[in-house]
């Protein structure tokens, strides 16, 4: 087997390292995750849809795969970057290697560069295209692929990812890992709609949890379409890509706004913002990891989140007078939360169903809950 | 929320003296927290007995009271002082029970000083068991079937339930003193019996075992407004069954997955606010079943704790700091994260990089000592080390630890292996690698030890590698395989041992590869920002960070870990020259590898690099930063045992030169020095090999001092007395070589010694302080009580030290710090030895003066003049200043508590006053031997001390004591007049003495060491006093100072004065100084 592979990116940097995973080369924007824990959830989150996701921690696979952590139905990233892959997994839950399910999952992944430089490289130059090759290792050649790689801005990667068709999501909560505070008060049987633009699974196991039974819908589905089934409240995914580029879910979305509780994550909130006659705007290399600290801004308490974006809300393009930016980032003061003033529709930019990441923003759910009990 | 205004003066609360368990990570807590809050415009009280901090330091707090830690004296402070608030969080166990006892006793209400931080009903949930456990019940967490017990008859019932093995926990007690794990009843008894004593309320936990379980912490903040984050998850490499102090620890977790570290963060998270800990830090602690994840949690530390020092240097975010700056008001997201300026500290630190932190233990030095690992915590001090992969972390630290001796060289046999990786001790780690290169397989040794096969098959990797390079040698081992070795850790020294070559061979031949170290940041937040405070670590990877300016800079080189003979004094001295220096415009770069220091703080010195003190590691930093100048004086023997090497290399050391460290070491070229000088030392001479021992004893008459050269805290010093105990000596494990032959001095008996610490800048000295030593010539320096001024020294001996220290100051060319020691015998001085660099003694005579020592020596390195200083030629003393050792003795069950030669103390206290009787009462009471003012005298007495026992035996009864003498000693008292009342020796016939102390009959022991025949008799005394916390002294020259100091007590009352009231620098006298 070959070990040998290269990492390029647009601006002409390259990296030599192992190789491991699948024997095959990728192209995608490389972002960076700083998450220590959880690789398994974000190999297999759909927002990381046509991007080369780079471990900031150095060890990876430590824990190896298990049946249960898992956001969809298979990896949806185009390639892996790690400083060191973990030769032997070691948890009570582990039923793979990384490797191994790498492999099986075709993702090809590099090891053993400078995963610090590199992520110093592209927090100086911001997110950029690149290519991670097993099979070629000439720099004009990989060039040349990564120069005919779309790019991320004007991409609609939502129609890529989302389902074929609708389903009932029968996820159960896995309260046998959890240690959980969270109040079951806000318990309530509500019929919950979803778009799914990539959704991950641990968000339809929070409505499960919540009380809800959960329609997933393909993201193209229209709003009369959603309209007839029924929901108390319709929920709005995360996924990958340019929210600019999903016009039919915008205008959409535009149709279902002050008929029924609309909560919506991420992708979602985006949309959200977009349907409100905002803009968006892409960020320098975006935000990923599990500790980007967000002011509730009513509430003045701090909550520590999860993010994954690379897309943000632009304030000033929103019509204040209808819409209150309810969160906020800390580290950057881009915008985290908003709710519109008289119908109810509120999102977050960030993901309160963590997997992985911090549980501190799991009363949103709560809040969308309550917010369909008294539509009722 | 900004800073509370109802409040304007804090009190701050100390740890003390450095033991086993509280080391100087208190010393670097409450450092930044009175930092943190004076820049906050709080006027701050300090109480702390140890003069060998930080903290102590008249600049920290505006009024530094080196007193000791009582309710007593803590109440005479704030009756004095009149604090608005308390902050107990930032001063270990000691402070936490210390404002516990203030708040129970009613003096926190009745002076209207408010608990911050932490409340005494969250401090008491945390720490009583059964609180603790109900606590967790209610929210929902699982903990190991338990329950509390206070005698032995509820012990006997509560055992029948939970079974054996049993974890026996004593409540309230430091680094779990007194604890155990008992497989049977007989240990059972013991132990639960042992922990009874100790506790101070007299309760000890007995609990389900979760040995061999996973162990976690975590280190939590919380803030006014409920804001909850995590600053630090650290996973052991040892599992549950061995102290966390004694355990290897890793940052961050490395076996969780994503879902089962939210769960430990929820719950941490829910323990934090289910305790009450209103603001600040705190230290959880859990267990994890590795065959299906239960968790249970296993206690929490409501306060800044050893781990949080770990954690804090671990991720960069100074949890102490933060904690003070809480404790006042702010929330989190109103505190800016200094290391990114940008971001604010209400986020939690992203690592990418893996700390690896190991314990050092000092068993060498209490050879009775059970070496076992329990959950009882043994060590003396710890390493921290930085890389990109845990064995690059790993490797780093283990060569951090200075341990001399090669892993894995020699040959072990099976069955030692074996028994060595069942029982865990401090050799677990060679142990481990040994078994590895023999070829135990993983699933064995997860048998034998309970660690995880992650870990476990990390280690496999450095054995396999190590067997791969050993079938190499220097000339044909693969670029690509040496480039690898360097990447997982591998140092120089251990590569040339496995090519066997020479360590500056194999640098040379990677040099040549352009096989070199770069320097990575320690920034918080794994690059996301950019980072400004240069915290470096080195790893073999692409990109260098370090960018070194080109100004002018000076690096000092710290001390390592923490052991008997070189602790915080050196790191006190570190810091100061960092201090000094920057005020003289140098940049400053520190390199140590000891997480507990303040020099390790990331705003001590301009530049910080963590990292190990070996040759080949400061050689690659000196390379990168091309320093004006190194300084190796003030770190104790790590960085003067590289001197000479460094220089050899071209390093440019400044202050003293690495010729005159090596003239005053070396005995021979030493000796002619003084020939010269005219100043009498011992006779001595220099041996390698036993029959040349046997010469020069004979020569010099016994007894003589043995001891290998080059050591520091008397390691492996003897006094022998005859042939035989040489030969025994010189036949034990003392590496000897031609360079480092065994020293062989007269020993003079019955001399008394005196310490001088100087400042030299090659044309003028100055003496900081003679200091006279309490116990005679014999014991240790640094285990010997001593005085500032002196107390009994003649004007005309006195002049001839200060005659003989200025002599030695020139004729060495001393630039910077020296100390020299003296002997006074028959009425002459003798030079027992010079040390051209800073002493142990440093900050006792800088706090003693006032004069700052290290940074006057730190500015004459650099080119200043004692003369730019105003200094006198001797510095005056305006009181009377004691230092007193403190022993680890009650973590080493059945360990002889006499005192000799070898240095044994773990740290020191000062008690000051205005007579010698009273600081000398306040020094014992910071010690914690507490001086009886009546009761009943024991005197036993050897022969050679019997002449001079009757003066002592007459004071304590015009005191009014009664006194008891075993029949030897008492014949001596009796015929000079003595009443005294004869008892039994142990073997004598009932009761005997001991039956006398453990009934609580005896307050004052005065027992000097009789000889072997006698030796367990006297052995069982000793201990029974330091179980029973009986004053013991095992020296005339001490039962003197005891009966000056009793007689204090009697007389008049200790007052407490500041530090700043001494030295005349107080904003009330003469405006701040």
């Amino acid at each position: 087997m070959n070990k040998r592979a290269t990492l390029l990116l647009e601006d002409g940097r390259v990296f030599h390292g192992k190789g491991h995973g699948f024997e095959s080369e990728a192209v995608g924007e490389v972002v960076f995750n700083t998450s220590m824990t959880g690789y398994q959830e974000i190999l297999t989150d759909p927002s990381y849809a046509g991007q080369i996701v780079t471990m900031t921690y150095p060890l990876i696979g430590n824990t190896g795969i298990n049946r249960e952590d898992v956001e969809s139905r298979k990896p949806f990233l185009e390639a892996f970057i790690v400083r060191r892959m973990a030769p032997i997994p070691s948890n009570w839950r582990t039923t793979d290697t990384l490797d191994d399910y790498l492999i099986e999952n075709r993702i090809p992944v590099i090891s053993d560069i400078d995963t610090r430089a590199l992520v110093r490289h592209i927090r100086l130059k911001g997110s950029m295209r690149g290519i991670v090759s097993r099979i070629d290792h000439d720099v004009d050649s990989l060039r040349k692929k990564v120069e005919g790689s779309p790019l991320m801005e004007g991409w609609d990667l939502a129609s890529r990812v989302t389902v074929d068709r609708a389903y009932k999501s029968g996820s159960e909560a896995l309260n046998f890992i959890e240690f959980s505070t969270l109040a079951d008060t806000s318990q309530y049987a509500a019929h919950v709609v979803a778009y799914d633009f990539g959704i991950k699974t641990n968000i339809l196991r929070d409505l499960v949890h919540c009380g809800a039974r959960v329609t997933v819908v393909p993201s193209s589905t229209s709003s009369e379409e959603v309209l007839s089934l029924n929901p108390d409240g319709i929920f709005l995914s995360n996924g990958p890509g340019d929210p600019e580029a999903v016009d039919y879910a915008i205008r959409n979305i535009r149709n279902l706004l002050g008929k029924k509780p609309i909560f919506g994550i991420c992708l979602g909130h985006q949309l959200m913002g977009l349907a409100f006659g905002g803009k968006t705007f892409k960020l320098k290399f975006g935000h990923h990891g599990g500790n980007q600290p967000v002011l509730d801004i009513q509430k003045n308490k701090v909550e520590i989140t999860a993010q994954n974006h690379g897309f943000a809300v632009d304030p000033d393009s929103l019509n204040l007078n209808d819409i209150d930016i309810t969160h906020i980032n800390l580290n950057d003061k881009t915008v985290e939360g908003m709710a519109h003033r008289s119908m109810q529709a509120f999102s977050v930019q960030y993901h309160p169903e963590a997997s992985p990441g911090p549980h501190d923003s799991y009363y949103l759910f709560e809040r969308f809950f309550k917010m369909m009990k008294e539509n009722a | 929320m900004p800073r509370r205004t109802d409040i304007s003066k804090i009190l701050i609360i100390g740890s003390g003296p450095i033991v086993i368990g509280q080391a100087c990570e208190f010393d670097y807590s409450g450092t930044q927290a009175c930092k943190a809050l004076r820049e906050e415009g709080y006027e701050i009280v300090l109480v702390n007995s140890n003069p060998a901090t930080i903290m102590t330091d008249p600049e920290l707090a505006d009024h530094t009271y080196i007193e000791p830690l009582t309710k007593e004296f803590l109440e005479a402070i704030i009756k004095k002082e009149r604090p608005d608030a308390l902050l107990p969080t930032v001063g270990g166990q000691t402070a936490l029970n210390l404002a516990v006892e203030l708040a129970d006793a009613g003096v926190l209400d009745q002076y209207k000083v408010e608990m911050i931080g932490a409340k005494t009903p969250a401090v008491k949930m945390a720490e009583d068991r059964l609180l603790f456990k109900h606590a967790m019940k209610e929210i929902g967490l699982d903990t190991p079937a338990s329950e509390v017990v206070g005698d032995m008859r509820e012990a006997q019932r509560v055992i029948q339930n939970i079974g054996f093995p049993a974890v026996i926990r004593p409540s309230f007690t430091l680094g779990g003193a007194g604890g155990g794990i008992v497989y049977n009843n007989e240990e059972y008894e013991e132990i639960v019996q042992r922990g009874l004593d100790l506790s101070p309320v007299h309760q000890v936990l007995i609990e389900e075992s979760v040995l061999g379980w996973k162990e976690f912490e975590m280190e939590v903040m919380r803030d006014v407004q409920d804001n909850v984050v995590i600053i630090c998850s650290i996973e052991n490499f040892d599992p549950m069954g061995i102290h966390t102090g004694d355990s290897v620890t890793v940052a961050p977790a490395q076996t969780l997955t994503d879902r089962e570290y939210q769960r430990m963060r929820d719950a941490s998270a829910a323990v934090i606010r289910k305790i009450g800990v209103e603001t600040g830090g705190s230290n959880i602690q859990f267990a994890v079943n590795p065959v299906d994840g239960r968790l249970v949690v296993i206690e929490m530390n409501p306060r800044v704790s050893r781990s949080s020092a770990l954690a804090s240097k671990a991720t960069g975010f100074p949890i102490a700091k933060i904690a003070a700056k809480l404790a006042v008001g702010y929330t989190l997201n109103e505190i800016p994260n200094d290391i990114t300026k940008k971001t604010p500290a209400s986020f939690e630190p992203m690592l990418d990089y893996v700390v690896v932190k190991i314990p050092k233990w000092a068993f060498e030095k209490f050879p009775e000592s059970d070496p076992t690992l329990g959950t009882q915590m043994k060590s003396v001090g710890e390493v921290m080390a930085i890389g990109r992969t845990f064995k690059e972390a790993f490797l780093k630290g283990l060569r951090s630890l200075e341990t001399n001796r090669a892993l894995t060289s020699e040959a072990v046999d099976k069955g030692t292996i074996r028994q060595k990786l069942l029982t865990p001790n401090a050799e677990r780690i060679t142990y481990l690698l040994q078994a590895l290169i023999e070829g135990y397989t993983i699933q064995e040794l997860i048998d034998l030890t309970r660690i995880d096969p992650w870990f476990l098959n990390e280690m496999k990797e450095i054995a396999d590698m190590m067997r791969d390079i050993s079938s190499y040698s220097l000339e044909n081992i693969p670029v690509e395989l040496l480039r690898e070795a360097k990447r997982s850790g591998f140092s120089d020294t251990r590569l040339s041992r496995l090519l066997k070559t020479k360590p500056q061979e194999v640098a040379e031949a990677r040099y040549r590869a352009n096989i070199i170290p770069v320097y990575k940041q320690v920034d918080t937040c794994a690059a996301e920002f950019e980072s400004y405070t240069p915290y470096l670590y080195s790893t073999y990877e692409d990109e260098d960070e370090a960018e070194p300016s080109d100004r002018k800079k000076v690096m000092i080189l710290g001390s390592g870990p923490n052991r008997i003979g070189q602790g915080i004094e050196f790191d006190y001295c570190c810091c100061h020259a960092s201090f000094a220096l920057k005020e003289e415009g140098f940049e400053t770069i520190m390199v140590n590898c000891n997480p507990e220091t303040v020099s390790t703080d990331y705003d001590t010195s301009d530049r910080l690099y963590f990292e190990p003190l070996t040759l080949e590691d400061v050689i690659h930093i000196v390379r990168r930063e091309k320093p004006f100048g190194v300084i190796v004086q003030f770190g104790g023997q790590t960085p003067l045992n590289l001197a000479l090497e460094l220089q050899r290399s071209g390093v440019p050391i400044i202050g003293t030169s690495p010729e005159s460290i090596d003239l005053a070491e070396d005995r021979k070229r030493f000796g002619g020095l003084l020939d010269n000088l005219k100043i009498p030392q011992p006779q001595n001479g220099t041996a390698v090999t036993l029959d040349e021992a046997r010469i020069v004893a004979r020569q010099i008459g016994y007894p003589v001092l043995v001891r290998p050269s080059y050591v520091l805290g008397g390691r492996a010093m003897v006094i022998v007395y005859d042939e035989a105990g040489l030969d025994n000596y010189m036949q034990a494990a003392v590496q000897v070589s031609r360079d480092r032959p065994v020293l062989i001095d007269k020993f003079l008996e019955d001399a008394y010694e005196v310490d001088v610490d100087a400042l030299c800048d090659g044309e003028r000295v100055v003496i900081g302080g003679i200091m006279e030593h309490i116990e005679e010539a014999g014991i240790h320096s640094g285990d010997s009580s001593c005085v500032l001024p002196t107390y009994q020294l003649s004007e005309e001996l006195r002049n001839t030290i200060r005659k003989y220290t200025v002599q030695l100051g020139h004729e060495l060319d001393v630039i910077g710090l020296m100390n020299v020691q003296y002997a006074i015998h028959n009425g002459q001085v003798y030079v027992l030895e010079v040390n051209p660099r800073a002493s142990r003694t440093v900050p006792f005579v800088s706090k003693a003066t006032g004069v700052p020592l290290a940074k006057i020596a730190a500015r004459l390195m650099v080119g200043r003049k004692l003369k730019e200083f105003n200094l006198p030629s001797e510095l005056k003393v305006r009181q009377y200043c004691v230092k007193s050792p403190v022993f680890p003795f009650a973590k080493f069950p059945g360990v002889d508590t006499i005192l000799g030669p070898e240095m044994k103390s773990t740290g020191e206290v000062m008690g000051t006053d205005d007579s010698f009787g009273k600081a000398y009462v306040k020094a014992q009471i910071s010690a914690g031997s507490v001086l009886p003012k009546s009761g009943v005298a024991f005197i036993s007495v050897n022969h050679h001390d019997k002449r001079l026992i009757s003066k002592i035996g007459a004071d304590l009864v015009e005191m009014g004591f009664t006194i008891i003498a075993t029949r030897g000693t008492a014949q001596v008292l009796r015929n000079a007049g003595v009443a005294v009342e004869t008892v039994y020796k142990v073997n004598e016939g009932r009761p005997h003495i001991a039956d006398y102390v453990k009934s609580g009959k005896v307050h004052l022991i005065i027992n000097t060491p009789l000889g072997k025949e006698s030796f367990f008799d006297e052995k069982s005394i000793r201990r029974a006093a330091i179980h029973y916390r009986i004053p013991c002294i095992t020296t005339i020259a001490g039962a003197s100072a005891a009966v000056a100091g009793i007689r204090a007590l009697q007389n008049e009352s200790l007052g407490v004065r500041s530090l700043q009231e001494y030295l005349g620098t107080s904003k009330s006298s003469s405006g701040n100084g």
